[in-house]
């Protein structure tokens, strides 16, 4: 004995001091099963150990409809907690309470994809004293692994969850479909707390956040409302000129020269990009070619192509709406959940956006140069998010842009955009309602386009076009000070959001 | 053109306006303006108001614009509506030459 203790010791090992020295839980049949499990969702923030000024996050997948932001934002207010980082993948209009926690100090610092509603109206007029950082759905991830963003405590928020924390959102009933964003967090938080309003029996299968990931676990009475996730993005536009747009954007992925068999495709939520994949499936039948996959936020319309056999695989990173919650829930085989660091990061070791042919994208905004803007109004106030634009565009084959020409009184074609998200080099195509404009980088594209007989012009006709119908726009007034920073999808600052003038 | 009754036209539906004419005081109108797209085209709005009233000599009126982004040549058509109305043009006394 003698002889195996110093050996120990000179080795730096501890002796066996019995099987539960370092895990007296195992002793307890009942603690050993649910140590995990915290009453209240302040004895859980207690466990983690969370203080002022660290960062905290949460997943977005709940959209309008979440409840778990704000409850526990309120919660950490009453503990006392000032000087936060908040990082939320991101941030939307049902998120206005937030603004009395910033002018409180209990949120000092944000990083998000957007912002909207009365929260990024009191941003844009200065509400902070630190810039907002805004990233990609890809450059949240690399922000952390790049050492930038440190999660200390992660809420995450899930449908269903054993006592372990083996969690999703395909059970129980407030189904939000796909965890991508909350996996990222799971995965890299110090700390990480799965808020639930349901407990299964254990294992809870298929686990998006698994047992091996989560510190705690806690019932709560609600985590969110799946039913405001989309209002109605799966239905079928009678808008004819989203129509209009919807038809010739079918039209330029169908002659663009990679509509073949095995292709991919994203395509987004909005009545336009929904509408795209309805003249998608004539096309698809008619010339006998499926899709290898689709990428991203799946709406009803992509799983219906999935169904009808003309999208062989879906990864899905964000469930638009409940027919892609239950499509996941159901066809565990065709339809797969991908974390955001899978879908869209670029220093991931694979990102399956550089697996993708083409992706529909919107626009706010879109300048001469073809940059876009997905982040700020046109009268300067922040009213989007970064989202996968910048990710998507960079990583596939072929970005194409679709926006009316006008909005309102507003032109989209503009001279220079308000904010720059995605780099106009890495946008191929731009559908409108008076006509297709082709980057000048991607000659062969026009050249396709205009053989299949589309009505081809220059951006700068289409500009000319917006403005003779608009007038000239006057400039918006900003003041010099930055209320938001945008960071291109590698870390990098692509361009700045000031404050504007009231 | 006197103003001698209170007369709508117009929505406010996104690229419209509702244009609402009442009976004022003395010579002249008062124009009131309010537009969701006023930091960008505000003055040209104005301008447009302004230049349609002038021509029908419209007087002793308050004229009141709700915008909703509406192009000029719909604000031409609800200006020239809401004032005739307002000055109980019949149909048939319409200057049409005098409208663009």
């Amino acid at each position: 004995m003698n002889s195996m203790q110093s050996l120990a010791e000179q080795r730096g090992i501890a002796t066996f001091g019995g099987y539960a020295k370092y895990a007296p839980y195992l002793a307890d049949p009942v603690a050993k099963r649910r140590r995990k499990l915290a009453d209240t969702l302040e004895e859980a923030v207690r466990r983690s150990g969370l203080e002022s000024g660290m960062t905290i996050s949460f997943h977005h997948a709940f959209r309008e409809g979440d409840k778990t932001i704000n409850q526990v934002v309120d919660l950490l207010a009453k503990m006392g907690l000032k000087n936060l980082t908040l990082a939320s993948s991101s941030l939307l209009t049902c998120n206005a309470p937030l603004i009395e926690h910033i002018k409180s100090g209990v949120i000092s610092r944000i990083y998000t994809s957007g912002m909207r509603g009365k929260l990024a109206d009191a941003v844009s007029h200065g509400l902070m004293d630190e810039p907002v950082q805004i990233h990609s759905h890809g450059g949240r991830v690399h922000l952390m692994d790049a050492g930038e963003l440190k999660v200390d405590v992660a809420f995450l928020a899930a449908s269903a969850a054993d006592e372990f924390g083996n969690a999703n959102g395909t059970g129980g009933r407030s189904r939000c479909g796909s965890l991508g964003y909350a996996m990222v967090d799971a995965a890299r938080a110090k700390y990480v707390i799965v808020l639930t309003e349901e407990l299964v029996a254990y294992p809870n299968t298929p686990a998006s956040i698994r047992q091996d990931q989560v510190d705690c676990v806690v019932k709560v009475d609600q985590i969110g409302d799946p039913s405001k996730i989309s209002v109605g993005a799966a239905r079928i536009t009678s808008n004819p000129r989203e129509l209009l747009i919807a038809r010739y954007a079918a039209d330029v992925l169908e002659h663009s020269g990679y509509f073949k068999e095995g292709f991919s495709i994203q395509t987004g939520s909005g009545a336009a990009a929904t509408a795209v994949t309805r003249f998608l499936e004539g096309r698809m039948r008619k010339a006998d070619i499926h899709a290898s996959f689709a990428l991203g936020g799946i709406t009803g319309s992509i799983v219906d192509l999935h169904k009808k056999g003309l999208i062989r695989t879906i990864l899905d990173t964000q469930s638009f709406d409940a027919s892609a919650a239950e499509s996941l829930r159901t066809d565990p085989a065709g339809h797969i959940e991908i974390s955001t660091d899978y879908y869209a990061n670029q220093s991931s070791k694979a990102a399956a956006v550089d697996e993708m042919d083409m992706v529909i994208l919107s626009a706010l905004e879109i300048d001469v140069g073809f940059n876009v803007n997905v982040i700020t109004g046109s009268d300067g106030v922040m009213r989007g998010a970064s989202g996968g634009h910048s990710d998507t565009a960079a990583g596939a084959n072929l970005a194409v842009v679709v926006a009316p020409l006008i909005r309102g009184r507003i032109p989209t074609v503009c001279e220079k955009v308000t904010t720059v998200v995605t780099p106009g080099t890495c946008v191929g195509v731009l559908v409108t309602d008076h006509g297709i404009a082709v980057n000048p980088n991607r000659p062969e594209i026009a050249e396709r386009l205009k053989a299949a007989g589309l009505p081809v012009l220059s951006i700068e006709e289409l500009h000319a076009r917006a403005i003779a119908i608009t007038g000239t726009p006057s400039p918006i007034a900003f003041t010099d000070r930055v209320v938001g920073m945008v960071r291109f999808r590698d870390g990098s600052l692509i361009d700045t959001i000031r404050q504007v003038v009231d | 053109m006197k103003v001698v009754r209170e007369a709508l036209a117009g929505t406010l539906e996104s690229n419209d306006l509702l244009v609402r004419v009442s009976p004022g005081r003395g010579e002249g109108y008062e124009l009131v303006i309010s537009s969701e797209v006023k930091h960008q085209f505000g003055p040209q709005i104005e301008a447009t108001a302004k230049e349609v009233l002038a021509r029908l000599a419209v007087s002793g009126g308050t004229v009141v614009i709700e915008d909703k982004g509406a192009l000029d040549c719909t604000i031409r058509a609800r200006l020239e509506a809401a004032a005739m109305r307002a000055c109980a043009v019949e149909a048939a006394d319409i200057d049409w030459s005098k409208l663009k």
